[in-house]
């Protein structure tokens, strides 16, 4: 865990890409977001002093959009497209299948901080349903079976991912 | 230019997550290592585009016009060798074509291209889509050139009007209407707005078109902004479409440089500027009122209307909002005439649609179809029909908005009209074919569970009754279904169809409802004999193996992940239920179709 002071200094070095206007929270947010994998307490007080807004307008922007985590995520977010495409062709299945093998629910993350497990509504990939994206790849054409064998993989570490 | 080969490598998101990464940058070594002339074009195109993304990763040389499909990088130095400095056809990597019944050279030759028209996606797969040149060779920017020097605002959209284009992002809302209402508003400054958060499940046709020709949504939204008199311009596009985000604030910044986007364009007082705005992932954000809210900085929830938008738009000021494809249409018709964009198309919808053509289909991609071409032309001729000789059950369109459409009204026309007279809608463009082993009572709990995540909240007749609907889908898939349930679906359905806040709740029912009027059997099979009939709801299914059926090959056995089949080679297996977890597994794999449901 970093020092609160700490995210306040790197927060506000994210805020300053922008201009101090009420119309880039959302865009301030989705960086901070991306440099922390979540919006940690202080990152969002630092936001409201920067734009000058009530620290209840930036936790409801932090509620309301998805791209939003309050909580910290796993060094692998799992996201099982859950789109129409896969969803017909069985991303229930592989839903199930990560919950039997890590034991966590759709907006969870492992014990040991490893995995975050999501569901999304379509990745565009729709010609290799079902899919599943784990950190930036792409697996496709999944089936129960062989997605067990790729997370045994990620659970070996990252450089045997491939 | 013309004399020099070219090597496309499609690179859309499916492509890339099949490996085309790495196959541009082998073309680039080998090409570089062998010092030929010629240049390597990544083709920036989302999956399927050019046909079929599980065919990928794509790769077209020109100008011998050769297409090769599922190429790998390992496949590079062979395809340099032979193609490109031989001009040989690699028969391997070539497409089979199951219609024509013969590997086809060019892709402009398969029967998945036959019945299309391209006019929004004109430009994807065919552009470098970093390069304006690529832009301005297929005659970019000469419809704001034309616009600008020869024509006043209200020429303008006199033009779009006799058009007849109506919005692409599902309303159907003739533009050129919408772009008079902003024209006549009073107001300090005018915005226009392209729509890019394309949030159905399903569809990923303007994400096609910002990865892969963003110069031409740029310059739709400038004729517009001319137009109405407006200066500025935003593009609301999800953040999860990151190369569609890049490639637009390049194209923005290269047209800028050249004078296309900034102060005095093309030497005239015209003065326009145009911003991405990252979507924060909330399907209700698709709605106008809601895009606006999140432009400003807030939550994405709708306000009433009116006021409408081209009234009262962002920041209290008249916008414009159009949808990708709406804008990448403008272009066109500028250059080519109201008349002959008109003359494409049923009466009432003029023009050409793109449909994500995707789920039970043999051929997934993206197509783009006159108005008025038949479901059945799209899906068994473009499309190639169903996978594994399954039978056709359904298909859906217009997304979470619309509904099914059986088999019966396969040959209803696609337009605007004739989608909402059969209880679906045009939608955004997803086209989900549907086979026998889909639950059409659990296809529509997909669709609420969806909603229901999605409602802001701000409206009790959405928030509630999507709510109230899903429990009642989900006793039903649970087998806790009770006499009485199909008619009180309908009931909650047309009070949040008449008295939800905004189009997210006005269609939610829509799913259910327009399956409830086709397939009310399986509803009816799931509440009453508390069965599934295609084996998907896992309380309410038991599977069975048929002895008669069964050649014992033994692919159900290696495919079951609870060990629960058993049986010896060549002879009929036996699936112990007590073991079986209903996962339907071992269906996908059987060839004979010896898997049956009780």
């Amino acid at each position: 865990m970093k020092e609160e002071s700490q995210i306040a200094v790197e927060t506000l070095e994210i805020a300053q890409k922008y201009r101090p206007e009420e119309r880039f929270l959302l865009a301030i947010l989705q960086d901070v977001q991306r440099y922390y994998n979540y919006l940690p307490k202080e990152a969002m007080e630092t936001v409201a002093q920067y734009l000058d807004v009530p620290i209840v307008k930036v936790c409801a922007i932090a509620t309301f959009y998805k791209a939003f985590s309050l909580k910290p995520k796993g060094k692998y977010i799992i996201k099982v497209c859950d789109g129409t495409a896969c969803h017909i062709k069985g991303s229930v299945n592989l839903i199930t299948e990560i919950k039997n093998i890590l034991g966590i629910e759709p907006g969870e993350t492992t014990a040991d901080g490893l995995f975050s497990l999501e569901t999304v509504n379509c990745v565009g990939a729709c010609g290799l349903a079902p899919v599943a994206v784990i950190g930036e790849e792409y697996h496709g054409n999944l089936t129960p079976a062989s997605l067990r064998e790729i997370l045994k993989k990620y659970q070996g570490g990252m450089e045997n991912a491939k | 230019m013309q004399n020099k080969k070219a090597v496309f490598v499609c690179c859309g998101t499916g492509c890339l997550a099949n490996g085309s990464g790495e196959i541009y940058n082998a073309f680039q070594k080998q090409i570089k290592k062998l010092g030929l002339d010629v240049e390597v074009i990544p083709k920036i195109k989302k999956t399927g585009c050019h046909g079929l993304c599980q065919k990928g990763p794509l790769v077209h040389i020109t100008p011998q016009e050769i297409t090769y499909i599922h190429v790998k990088a390992t496949d590079v130095a062979e395809i340099v060798e032979r193609s490109i400095i031989k001009d040989e056809v690699i028969d391997r990597l070539l497409y089979f074509d199951k219609q024509q019944k013969a590997k086809i050279q060019s892709k402009e030759d398969w029967t998945f291209e036959k019945k299309q028209y391209r006019i929004a996606l004109r430009n994807c797969g065919k552009i470098a889509n970093d390069s304006i040149d690529d832009y301005l060779e297929k005659d970019g920017y000469k419809a704001l050139e034309k616009v600008l020097k020869t024509m006043t605002g209200q020429e303008v959209i006199a033009e779009i009007k006799e058009s007849g284009l109506r919005g692409r992002g599902g309303g159907g809302f003739p533009t050129g209407i919408k772009w008079s209402l902003a024209a006549k508003a009073i107001g300090d400054t005018k915005y226009v707005i392209c729509n890019g958060d394309e949030g159905d499940p399903g569809a990923f046709m303007d994400r096609s078109i910002l990865e892969g020709d963003p110069h031409t949504v740029l310059e739709g939204m400038a004729i517009c902004a001319y137009a109405i008199g407006a200066k500025r311009a935003f593009l609301y596009i999800r953040d999860e479409y990151g190369l569609a985000v890049k490639n637009m604030r390049q194209a923005i910044a290269t047209a800028k440089e050249r004078g296309f986007l900034g102060e005095n364009i093309l030497g005239t007082d015209f003065t326009f500027d145009a911003e991405v705005v990252r979507g924060g992932g909330a399907f209700v954000c698709g709605e106008e009122t809601s895009l606006l809210h999140s432009i400003e900085g807030s939550t994405g929830e709708p306000s009433p209307k009116p006021p409408y938008p081209a009234d009262k738009g962002l920041w209290g000021q008249p916008t414009i909002i159009n949808n990708v494809e709406t804008w990448a249409n403008v272009p066109v018709i500028i250059n080519k005439g109201a008349d002959w964009f008109a003359s494409i198309g049923s009466e009432k919808s003029k023009g050409t649609k793109v449909f994500a053509l995707v789920g039970k289909i043999n051929n997934t991609g993206l197509v783009e179809v006159p108005m008025g071409i038949t479901l059945r032309e799209i899906i068994f001729e473009i499309g190639g029909g169903i996978p594994q000789k399954r039978k056709f059950k359904a298909v859906q369109t217009g997304g979470p908005s619309g509904g099914c459409i059986p088999e019966d009204k396969l040959d209803l026309s696609v337009d605007f009209d004739s989608l909402i007279a059969e209880g679906s809608m045009m939608g955004s463009g997803g086209m989900i074919v549907i086979d026998d082993r889909t639950c059409m009572v659990e296809f529509a709990r997909y669709y609420l569970q969806f909603l229901s995540e999605e409602s802001c909240g701000k409206c009790v007749p959405c928030r509630e009754g999507i709510k109230s609907m899903l429990a009642i889908l989900d006793d039903i898939c649970e087998g806790k279904g009770k006499p009485g349930d199909i008619e009180l679906l309908a009931e909650i359905g047309a009070m949040v169809q008449a008295n939800s806040l905004c189009g997210l709740g006005k269609t939610a029912p829509n799913p259910v409802l327009s399956n409830i009027k086709n397939f009310r059997d399986e509803f009816e099979a799931h509440i009453n004999e508390k069965r599934c009939p295609a084996g998907v709801c896992k309380n309410l299914t038991k599977f069975y193996i048929d002895a008669q059926t069964c050649i014992g090959c033994g692919a159900c056995l290696k495919s079951c992940p609870v060990e629960a089949i058993s049986g010896e080679k060549k002879k009929a297996h036996i699936l112990d239920e007590a073991k079986c977890i209903t996962c339907g597994n071992c269906r996908d794999f059987c060839r004979v179709d010896a898997i049956c449901v009780r």
